[in-house]
């Protein structure tokens, strides 16, 4: 029971991050303090978002690198609304948010389920389309956090109960999707279909439709995040969140989720996200040379993915394993 | 054939205004100012410091132009046609340092002035080139912005784009050489937020855990400047701790508001604009000539002197604080 325990990447990465924060602690004890705990995990909340939605993605053999770019897509659409409408209330720029990264993500969907293109060519075709789109409407000048109407920048800002309304919104996430992907047909569908798109087809589940999901499902909690990011930076511009997209595929990867599909959970991603998210959190405080930053992030990755690798391997099973006694 | 017969005629005009155009120099002088491309706010306040050039040195015609999109293939048509009208100096802030050559050349063999102001263009395609700021006047006026509200002295941290962005790594050197005119002053830490407003945003904040008694940020880029007062103004430090640095009005106004910025600095594109259409006029007259080491009068922004590849530095960034930014915000 313990060893099983043990065995789980969940208790593993945990355990990960808690001995990060003890060696943080020791060079910078004022980061383990509650109120900063609390700072890291709401700086972290658009990580663990799109984590999620990737999560998803990946579960079902798939990829999506346009998440940012459709983050920063919808970041930007939003902001030009409130800036022309500066009286819409924030509800109806949510719902915006949300639609318009829905109908992003399934756009990428559609291209991989109706006219069978990897995933992988797909999503580096909207990523940059997308960016260019960003251009194209805003003419490539910024958004200012002066434009911006006091109620659009407030919202992640508003704290409930302690937490900002933007952390509250990540937990809600986490809660939500782990009841999706344990309790509904769609959830376990997307485990089917990566742990085995055959055993898939034959059981009824259509492959291509449940892969279309997981790129729409993405892509609301990009549009979500799209709104979040821009109103708690107070700033929309092309290159917002550029390269951010590696930074979720690593959160994934790190929490445990297999590449190769099927193998994944929520939790995973949350906790990949919080592992590079005090990790970014705390390497300016520790005073460490920004190229060394680099490195300690990319070792993390590889580190997290040989672990998988490995426990990935012991999955195999000796079926012979009774007549190997008897002999 | 068709083509060609075309050529012939547009150089054959070409020429008969450059005949034309002599006998107009008498009562006007006519000064093209070229810019990357039209309805860029930026460049309609350069346009504005050019007329007003032109009013005080009176006599003078400013032909505001330039491409509808930032191509070079777009300014070398404007140049032709410029040289077809027989213009008397062409400045121009290029979008392309070489591809621009051949047609200012054939401009200079003209006998038409060409200076480059902005964004410059190759030595040989122009005869002197009018930067906004130099590095050393940069590098100045970043701890100069940062010390002047620190009468007492105080900690200051630089938060800086990449580690190897050659421009900051210059500006921020050239800081460093200029410290000991500042007492008081410490520069506690310089950290890189890559210039993504995340990194830049978590940087700052790191910044002021890491020195609780920091007075001030300098980010000479425009997007950690931006995110650095974004941040203190989360921690609700606006006042307590000053962001400043290089910026785009248009983009800080909303930090000056708020008072996580007292200052920051920029060029002027109304003096820029002035300043070209000065050396352009002084050039075009003969009153000056563009060689290494000569000083160039520019009116009410004093004088340039040219280096050894005929370029020059205009002057200190000028510094945007509450009292103009509401001026400036909608012009760049």
């Amino acid at each position: 029971m313990l060893k099983r325990l043990l065995a789980s990447r969940e208790i593993l990465l945990l355990g990960a991050i808690m001995a990060l924060l003890a060696l943080i602690a020791t060079r910078f004890p004022g980061f383990v303090a509650p109120s900063n705990l609390a700072g890291v995990f709401n700086d972290t909340a658009p990580l663990i978002l799109l984590a999620i939605g990737q999560m998803i993605v990946i579960l079902t053999r798939c990829i999506d690198l346009s998440v940012a770019a459709n983050l920063a897509l919808t970041g930007m659409v939003v902001a030009m609304i409130n800036v022309a409408a500066p009286g819409m209330p924030i509800g109806v720029i949510l719902i915006v948010a949300i639609l318009l990264g829905t109908l992003l993500g399934m756009v990428n969907g559609l291209l991989v389920w109706k006219l069978d293109i990897p995933p992988i060519v797909v999503t580096l075709g909207t990523m940059t389309i997308f960016r260019g789109i960003i251009f194209l409407i805003s003419d490539g000048k910024w958004v200012n956090s002066h434009e911006m109407s006091a109620a659009f920048k407030a919202l992640p800002r508003t704290e409930l109960l302690g937490l900002p309304v933007l952390s509250w919104i990540a937990i809600a996430a986490v809660l939500i999707f782990a009841l999706v992907m344990r309790r509904t047909t769609l959830g376990r569908a997307f485990y089917a279909v990566g742990g085995s798109p055959h055993s898939a087809t034959y059981t009824g589940i259509n492959v291509g439709r449940t892969q279309f999901w997981a790129f729409t499902i993405s892509g609301a909690l990009a549009g979500l995040t799209g709104y979040l990011w821009v109103s708690r930076y107070a700033v929309a511009y092309v290159d917002i969140a550029g390269g951010f997209e590696l930074d979720v595929v690593a959160a994934c990867v790190i929490g445990g989720v297999s590449i190769a599909g099927g193998i994944g959970s929520v939790a995973g991603a949350l906790l990949g996200a919080l592992f590079l998210g005090v990790i970014k959190n705390a390497l300016p405080v520790v005073d460490i040379s920004p190229f060394w930053q680099l490195a300690i992030s990319g070792s993390a990755i590889i580190i997290a993915v040989a672990v998988n690798a490995r426990a990935n391997r012991e999955k195999g099973r000796i079926i012979l394993k009774s007549a190997e006694h008897a002999a | 054939m068709i083509r060609r017969n075309f050529t012939k005629l547009l150089a054959g005009t070409a020429m008969a205004s450059a005949f034309l155009a002599s006998p107009a120099l008498a009562d006007d002088m006519r000064i093209a100012l070229v810019v990357k491309a039209l309805g860029i706010g930026f460049f309609e306040a350069a346009a504005k410091g050019a007329e007003e050039a032109a009013a005080e040195l009176g006599g003078v015609e400013i032909i505001y132009t330039g491409p509808t999109d930032t191509t070079a293939e777009g300014q070398i048509e404007v140049i032709n046609s410029l040289i077809a009208q027989g213009v008397d100096a062409i400045a121009i802030s290029a979008n392309d340092p070489d591809a621009l050559v051949p047609a200012l050349k054939k401009a200079m063999d003209r006998g038409i002035t060409v200076i480059s102001w902005d964004s410059g263009v190759a030595p040989e395609g122009r005869q002197m080139h009018l930067n906004p700021s130099s590095n050393e006047l940069i590098g100045n006026m970043i701890i100069k912005l940062a010390a002047d509200h620190l009468p007492e002295g105080g900690q200051v941290a630089v938060l800086s784009a990449t580690a190897t962005a050659t421009n900051q790594n210059i500006w921020i050197e050239e800081m460093n050489k200029v410290m000991g005119n500042y007492p008081g002053i410490e520069v506690v830490a310089t950290v890189y937020g890559d210039d993504l407003a995340d990194k830049s945003y978590r940087e700052a904040q790191g910044l002021m855990q890491s020195y609780p008694d920091l007075d001030a940020i300098i980010a000479p880029t425009s997007v950690g400047i931006v995110a650095a007062a974004q941040a203190v103004q989360d921690a609700g430090k606006a006042g307590e701790i000053n962001v400043t640095g290089l910026g785009l009005p248009s983009e800080m106004a909303g930090a000056i508001e708020s008072g996580a910025s007292k200052s920051f600095a920029i060029w002027n594109p109304i003096d820029l604009g002035y300043a070209a259409t000065m050396i352009a006029h002084a050039l075009a007259t003969g009153e000056a000539t563009a060689e290494p080491g000569a000083s160039i009068p520019m009116g009410r922004m004093g004088e340039v002197t040219l280096d050894e590849t005929n370029s020059g530095a205009m002057a200190d960034p000028f510094v945007y604080d509450a009292s103009n930014i509401d001026e400036f915000k909608s012009i760049f």
